[in-house]
């Protein structure tokens, strides 16, 4: 029997997805500057093809309005995204287009512009609610300026990177952020979704949107692949990094192929120095929603005993994308301790904000 | 446990490694510099022959992008699969708690202690002279 | 490395029978391109490769992007007595695999010569050569080797005439693409290939590496060698991914697709995504009528190595009976550094049937050899 979310007293989703509802309602927080060149310019609003708008996926057919942007206010977020499952907290990880931007400028401008939208227009009307912080990434500099000017407020929880990014995210070029990420105990979320300043696949783009929705699960390989042997953990010990809507079913095959690999070449990245398999478990989480699950519960089970630990997996819905219906989130073969742990011990583990007492961005 | 007379020392010189094989067992031998090591022939992976590797030092590191390298050519690297042991220990670099090659301690003796019949000779004619390997099977 | 073997004893010779094993991944090299390939190539092409080498989507002409863990990537133990890069010499490719290990069919996949060269003419001229110097120095010499078709499929007009000009001929057993394509292997682009294949009657078989262009990553390139064979199981999901959701398996329902060298344990997680997206997306891809999982175990292929290794060897049972036993196909990838040995690359012990048709008839199934 399926395990209802409202059974619990403690429900923390670690992966909801506000929509900015047009470019005009992150106007009010830019400067005059960047205000002016949006209207002057004719700047398109920044929603990807990541998601479709009217996609099946992108959007749940119950969470769709008859008029209007679908989850792109605080009601309709407490309305669908929170009562129903007894959700107590959170996170939303806003995908607006900032990341795919070719200047850093203007890309540091909407990333600011993003987040304070999230901060008035949710995080100051439902408590419940906590927040990744939009970067720049296409500036490892100005994205750090960006954690830092936000970091005081504890709502924000945890520095939200797309997996496909102008770089795999393991390089050195953006240890800067996980510095200050780890500095400030704020875990990175690495979500599904591309920058498209690369192809896809590494065979060149695909044809059709399933493809390219389906190519996430080989980038979130390839980059704990890169995270791992570039030495990011190494660096930053206290470092997680949450997989979101990465699916997870796939984790412990590739973790097999990485460590078996590292026996015969760990010479070349001397610095990990246990089995990629075992630093994995420590460092990496993952949100719950998609589930790529086998057919049979018999199955799902075994492939939970592959997984090797109970702490990797945070709960989430991934609202507003249909990713299951009703509020059946919680696939069969998932028992109630194992539930108790994946809804409220692991993500209170992973992001160690959730258990600080909030100061609602007032300097203290 | 029996001790074989394999040799003698001369016949490996320093930095060099040998196969013998005893009690149909293939033990590689090798002499970093004057100290004598005996790790049975079979990597623990997959069954390769570790005396026909590379010799290597060690690479470490302390952080990211730092490189250390040091003890030169007391590592033996598997010639299949690149695993690294280490030949003064028998460990492996990757798991060295959990994955080694097995080792046989070689020592070096003078033909005057070879004779209170705890030691097997068959193995090797003794009548030369010059200092001798035995390696505890 | 030749090793000095201080030994008394009489070796014991290893008696104990052996069971017979299909080798679906072995890479032989010419002793020398000029000595070995040339006579199969025009002199205007002699001429261009002498002159401006052969140039593929990387940066480097003699190499490749990703320096290897070890030279030529080759097995430290596979460099012929007789001089010459590892699997250029067919007698000592005898003795040191094909005899000990009772290799009774031996596929041939060479590599890193004629396919996914820049100026396309010179491919095809140069796969030409490749399938003539397969038979000449290999197959007709070891009846137990089998040669691939190498086809230019960047161009995929001139790959049909290659696949046309042999097709019956007895020594190709199949046709080989490498991964790393310039676009998804499911394009339109590719399909008189896959046609060609089947009129023929030969499987497609895709052998990971190459260099198509893109990162081996959607974000990017990494900086380390075994970031990039990792990778390589990426790439093949990708290209599986395009191959399904393109409809290739419906427009072509005898294609047999064989993927070598990506590892196989990351199948049925792809296999389960999907599913679901296409349960989801059905509107976007109306020509895949059927779930993904089943077109992907009647068509799909999987050659073992390299084997993944899990912390518990059972759960590679696991893995393999959610992919199929009937699915893989035991292949070594001699005379390279990630090769597995017959006697050991299966940790578990699997029942005779189970066993024969992994390490032997599957492969002779799938090739129409078992008759």
């Amino acid at each position: 029997m399926a395990i209802s979310p409202n059974a619990f007293s403690n429900v923390i989703d670690c992966d909801i997805h506000p929509t900015v509802p047009s470019i005009d309602a992150l106007l009010p927080y830019m400067n005059e500057h960047w205000q002016d060149t949006i209207v002057q310019r004719g700047v398109h609003e920044l929603e990807t093809i990541s998601y479709p708008k009217n996609a099946p996926l992108t959007v749940r057919p119950d969470w769709r309005l008859e008029k209007g942007v679908p989850a792109a206010n605080v009601d309709l977020i407490k309305r669908q995204a929170l009562d129903p499952f007894g959700t107590s907290i959170a996170v939303l990880n806003c995908l607006y287009g900032v990341q795919l931007l070719m200047s850093e400028d203007m890309a540091s401008a909407f990333a600011s512009a993003v987040n304070d939208w999230i901060k008035a227009e949710f995080l100051d009307k439902e408590p419940r609610l906590r927040a990744s912080i939009v970067i720049p990434t296409q500036s490892p500099e100005m994205a750090v300026n960006e954690i830092e000017r936000l970091a005081n407020d504890k709502r924000f929880v945890s520095v939200l990177m797309l997996v496909m990014d102008e770089n795999p995210l393991g390089r050195r070029l953006y240890w800067p952020i996980y510095a200050a990420a780890e500095r400030h105990g704020l875990p990175i979320c690495v979500h599904a979704g591309s920058t498209y300043k690369h192809p896809v696949t590494s065979v060149g783009w695909p044809s059709y949107y399933t493809e390219d929705y389906a190519s996430n699960a080989a980038a979130f390989h390839n980059m704990v692949s890169s995270f791992i042997c570039e030495g990011v953990f190494a660096k930053f010990s206290d470092l997680k990094i949450v997989l979101a809507e990465s699916g997870f079913t796939w984790f412990p095959a590739h973790l097999w192929r990485l460590t078996k690999f590292w026996r015969g070449l760990r010479a070349e990245i001397p610095w990990v120095d246990r089995p990629p398999i075992e630093i994995a478990r420590d460092h990496f989480r993952l949100t719950l929603q998609p589930i790529d699950a086998p057919p049979t519960t018999e199955q799902f089970e075994r492939l939970m005993d592959h997984m090797g630990s109970d702490e990797i997996l945070l709960y989430s819905t991934d609202y507003p994308h249909w990713q299951f219906d009703e509020t059946n989130v919680i696939p069969d073969g998932i028992s109630k301790g194992l539930a108790i742990k994946i809804m409220e011990q692991n993500p209170k583990n992973t992001y160690p904000r959730l258990s600080a007492p909030l100061n609602n961005g007032i300097n203290q | 446990m029996p001790k074989y007379v394999i040799g003698t020392v001369e016949q490996i010189p320093p930095g060099n490694r040998k196969l013998v094989e005893i009690r149909g067992r293939q033990i590689a031998i090798f002499n970093l510099n004057g100290d004598f090591f005996g790790i049975l022939d079979r990597c623990p992976h997959q069954g390769a022959s570790l005396c026909r590797g590379q010799i290597v030092g060690l690479v470490e590191s302390e952080e990211p992008g730092e490189y250390k390298f040091s003890r030169q050519n007391e590592i033996i690297r598997c010639p299949w699969h690149g695993w690294e042991f280490d030949i003064r220990t028998g460990r492996s670099r990757c798991e060295p708690n959990k994955i080694r090659a097995t080792q046989y301690p070689v020592t070096v003796n003078d033909k005057d202690q070879l004779t209170d019949g705890e030691y097997i000779t068959e193995t090797f004619d003794v009548d030369v002279e010059g200092q001798f390997l035995v390696i505890t099977v | 490395m030749n090793v000095d073997i201080l030994t008394h004893e009489k070796s014991i010779s290893k008696t104990r029978a052996r069971m017979a094993i299909a080798d679906c991944d072995i890479h032989p090299s010419p002793k020398s391109v000029e000595i070995e390939i040339f006579p199969f190539l025009s002199k205007r092409w002699q001429e261009y490769m002498k002159t401006y080498g052969v140039i593929y989507r990387q940066g480097f002409p003699t190499g490749p992007a990703f320096p290897k863990g070890q030279p030529n990537a080759a097995r430290r133990d596979s460099y012929p007595t007789s001089g010459g890069k590892p699997g250029s010499d067919l007698a000592f490719m005898q003795s040191q695999h094909l005899g000990p290990n009772n290799i009774q069919l031996g596929v041939l996949n060479p590599l890193q010569c004629a396919q996914g060269v820049q100026n396309q003419d010179f491919s095809a001229a140069y796969c030409n050569a490749v399938n003539q110097w397969q038979i000449e120095q290999w197959t007709s010499k070891d009846h137990r080797l089998k040669a691939s078709l190498m086809v230019p499929y960047e161009d995929p007009l001139a790959s049909v005439k290659e696949i046309e000009k042999w097709a019956g001929n007895e020594h190709f057993i199949q046709v080989l693409l490498l991964s790393r394509t310039a676009e998804p292997l499911g394009q339109r682009k590719y399909w008189p290939i896959y046609d060609a294949a089947c009129r023929a009657g030969l499987p497609v078989a895709v052998h990971a590496f190459g260099y198509g262009g893109a990162p081996v990553t959607g974000g990017g390139w990494p900086s380390f060698y075994i970031e990039e064979m990792v990778g390589h199981a990426q790439n093949t999901q990708s290209l599986l991914t395009s191959m399904v959701i393109e409809g290739v398996f419906e427009k072509f329902p005898t294609l047999k697709l064989i993927l070598i060298e990506a590892g196989f344990a990351w199948l049925p997680a792809l296999s389960w995504r999907l599913d679901k997206l296409w349960d989801r997306m059905r509107d976007e891809i109306p020509h895949v009528s059927r779930p993904p999982s089943q077109l992907i175990r009647e068509h799909v292929w999987l050659t073992t190595q390299p084997m993944e290794e899990p912390e518990e060897t059972n759960q590679l049972l696991d893995t393999i009976e959610w992919i199929g036993w009937e699915n893989l196909l035991f292949a070594t990838d001699y005379p390279h550094w990630d090769y597995d040995d017959p006697s050991r690359a299966m940790p578990i012990k699997i029942g005779k049937q189970q066993k024969e048709g992994f390490f032997l008839n599957n492969a002779l199934k799938l090739y129409g050899l078992d008759q």
